[in-house]
């Protein structure tokens, strides 16, 4: 039978509700049907599960699938591949495409693109604003119509609190989540890194926190005037965390997210120089690397994303302040937060499923993230202790900008199931 | 330990460990002229060819390497970056990926990015003398502003020197605060507050900071000052008068400071600017003692990291 499996003898962790037991899983149709002892699978598939962990289908809210326009960088098929290997079901790709995801007819032609080519679930996020300009309003509820989940102009936050303001107001109407890349860009212009001792040493331009900051604090402030559910995307410093926390604590409808990189590793990295470490926002202190950590902890950060961000090598092999911002992240998610989040006891690992399930899931209202029966046959198959390397040309992404080449891991994606069909295992 | 000087050059002071100064410092001395001397002619570098990549202005800087490396009896070569395939979009990598392959011995570069000498030496297998990178190091004119202290005072332990002007964008600033600091000196920074980060006080063990410049001059055996840079004035948030009003260094300031202070400046300088022309011109300057050994700095690097 067609997109129907049955994934026996793993250890499954449902955050959504709350389920932690070995048990089967069983699709059929595409569907859940039942998660249970002694389950019968005649006619599907069979996946062996023993020794792994079998999840809701991970959920990465923030990527950039480059299609249209760079496509010597990423496509929809290459990203996606590089998602479900890094154990992804869903994936959210922001707009800043060329032309610029701000009209229905670019929705749909992610949306037909994805059906075709791509091995997992493509959600397109769409434009705040008519070419992320950040001055006249995209085609919000066209969008929302042909697919979109979110709207965001993502790397290009709105400055105009004015039309913040009524983005809000529309997203709230529309009852679409707002999402901002968080950065005034009066005060991180020119930067290339984090403003601070290192900066000052490497004679690096700065980009202070208080550029993040002060954006999140106008966001909340708006957020709290128009009652939008609003998200602040890769959240970096300590007191954007606290901010957060006390919108939330106020009964704001407000969230965030992380990303790997933010919680594993400080701007030390970048004393080589080496453009895969250029990112927005930047790589940070140990300071804010450990608010985050403990904003994980304490429940403010909703959910883990990567914003995957591939470069063509020949945009990343330059001088360090010539190469663009970003790096790619899919592969590297799970084996990271694993690594850093779990296995040092930070958070049980049922805490990292929800992160990557029932966390983005709700931000976005999603149908997905829980093995509940009856919703999409989503299934991330990981194991906790098996050690590997990263080695970034064996990525399926068109990229190679990732500073985790060569990083040992520990635990990783093992099989992704989509809608009852195996995209990938691991080889 | 592989010797760093030898495989990758001279990238930059911080990393370069003291006694490798102190030898290149004590070498410097005997190439430094007599008076009415030229510098030493040697063959050290012969058949040694050296490659000087400027891919910024510069006019002291590439003379002075290219006089050091003739003066060693190396085949030189000068390339300024208009004109080359640089300006054609050739990328960095490539433009010195095809100059290796000529089989030069080292490569002598100046660039506008900070890290381009480091991000470089990551792919190349010849060794770069670092001749100044964006606003992160640039470890000859630290050398050689060492090499003129010492050719007046002593020592550097314990001497107190204010560097004032564009700490922020300054990469002589950087390489003199590292060099100093590895030698005990008391290291005073002086700026306008858009221009002196607080995190510099993190730079190096020793360094204060101050807004303030007659506190800074208060006793200081040496005075550095910075050129303003006038393409970065904006970032100052100051007019050019108000900058020298309260930056300048004037005769009046010259009271402030040790007995004997001397005056020192990377140049080119700007008269009325940074510096009054009184001072520049006055007995305490030392500028053209720092060009003059500016060149025999450079030969003790050259023969040091290919000899």
């Amino acid at each position: 039978m067609k997109n129907s499996i049955l994934i026996t003898g793993g250890r499954v962790i449902d955050p959504a509700s709350g389920f932690d037991g070995n048990a089967d899983v069983l699709i059929r149709d595409g569907k859940i049907e039942a998660v249970g002892k002694g389950l019968n699978g005649d006619g599907c598939e069979l996946l062996d599960g023993a020794g792994s962990i079998v999840a809701p289908g991970f959920i990465d809210m923030h990527v950039h699938l480059r299609e249209p326009g760079f496509e010597h960088a990423e496509t929809i098929e290459t990203g996606a591949k590089s998602a479900a290997a890094g154990g992804f079901t869903t994936i959210c790709c922001m707009p800043n495409t060329v032309p610029v995801n701000d009209s229905a007819t670019v929705t749909s032609y992610i949306v037909q693109r994805a059906r075709e080519v791509a091995p997992v679930n493509v959600y397109p996020i769409g434009a705040i604003t008519k070419g992320s300009l950040g001055e006249e309003l995209a085609a919000i509820g066209s969008m929302r119509e042909a697919g979109i989940v979110a709207i965001s102009d993502d790397g290009r936050p709105v400055m105009n609190a004015r039309v913040m303001r009524r983005a809000m107001e529309i997203a709230r109407a529309l009852d679409i989540t707002i999402i901002n890349h968080c950065e005034d860009l009066h005060l991180s212009a020119g930067g290339d890194m984090h403003e601070g001792p290192q900066s000052v040493r490497l004679g690096l331009r700065g980009i202070p926190s208080a550029s993040e900051d002060v954006m999140v604090a106008r966001d909340l402030l708006l957020a709290e005037l128009t009652g939008a559910r609003y998200h602040v995307a890769h959240l970096s410093t300590a007191r954007s965390v606290a901010m957060v926390g006390f919108a939330r604590s106020r009964g704001l409808n407000v969230s965030c997210e992380v990303t790997p990189h933010h919680f594993a590793i400080t701007d030390d990295e970048l004393c080589t120089y080496d453009s895969n470490y250029r990112m927005k926002p930047p790589l940070r202190r140990n300071e804010d690397v450990d608010a985050v950590i403990e904003g994980i902890v304490s429940g403010v950060i909703d959910a883990i994303a990567t914003d995957h961000a591939p470069h063509a090598g020949s945009e990343k092999m330059q001088e360090f302040e010539r190469c663009p911002f970003g790096i790619t992240g899919l592969d590297t998610a799970v084996g990271l937060s694993l690594s850093e989040l779990v296995h040092k006891n930070r958070i049980p690992v049922a805490r990292m499923i929800a992160l990557f399930t029932t966390g983005p899931a709700n931000i976005l209202k999603l149908d997905r993230g829980t093995l509940e029966p009856g919703a999409p046959g989503d299934v991330t198959v990981f194991d906790l202790d098996t050690e590997w390397t990263y080695d970034v040309q064996q990525s399926f992404s068109k990229s190679r900008n990732s500073p985790f080449h060569g990083r040992r891991f520990r635990g990783g994606p093992v099989a992704t199931v989509v809608g009852g069909s195996i995209k990938w295992t691991r080889t | 330990m592989p010797d760093q000087l030898k495989t990758q050059g001279l990238l930059d002071i911080e990393s370069l460990p003291r006694e490798a100064i102190e030898e290149i410092l004590e070498r410097a001395r005997f190439f430094q002229p007599g008076p009415g001397e030229t510098y030493k002619r040697l063959e050290a570098l012969k058949g040694k060819t050296v490659v000087n990549l400027f891919f910024e202005a510069s006019t002291r800087t590439r003379v002075s390497f290219e006089i050091a490396e003739r003066r060693l009896g190396a085949d030189t070569i000068s390339i300024a970056a208009q004109g080359s395939s640089v300006s054609k979009g050739e990328s960095l990598v490539d433009t010195l990926n095809t100059l290796v392959a000529m089989r030069p011995h080292a490569v002598v570069m100046r660039h506008a990015a900070s890290g381009a000498p480091q991000f470089l030496s990551r792919h190349l297998t010849i060794p770069i003398v670092n001749a100044g990178d964006g606003t992160h190091e640039h470890p000859t004119q630290a050398l050689l502003d060492a090499r003129t202290i010492l050719d007046h005072r002593p020592s550097l332990a314990g001497l107190r020197v204010a560097i004032i002007g564009d700490i922020a964008h300054s990469r002589v600033a950087r390489s003199n605060v590292h060099l100093l600091a590895k030698f005990g000196a008391d290291i005073i920074l002086c700026g306008p507050p858009a221009l002196l980060p607080p995190e510099l006080a993190q730079l190096a063990p020793g360094v204060k900071l101050s807004w303030n410049m007659r506190d800074a001059l208060a006793g200081a055996d040496v005075i550095m000052m910075l050129r303003v840079q006038l393409e970065r004035q904006y970032e100052s948030a100051m007019s050019a008068g108000e900058y020298f009003r309260f930056y300048g260094l004037r005769p009046e300031h010259i009271e402030l400071a040790s007995p004997d202070v001397i005056v020192m400046h990377p140049g080119p300088i700007n008269r009325g600017r940074e510096l009054s022309s009184e001072v520049a011109d006055s007995q305490r300057s030392v500028i053209l003692n720092q060009v003059e050994n500016g060149v025999a700095v450079r030969m003790a690097v050259l023969e040091r990291v290919l000899g």
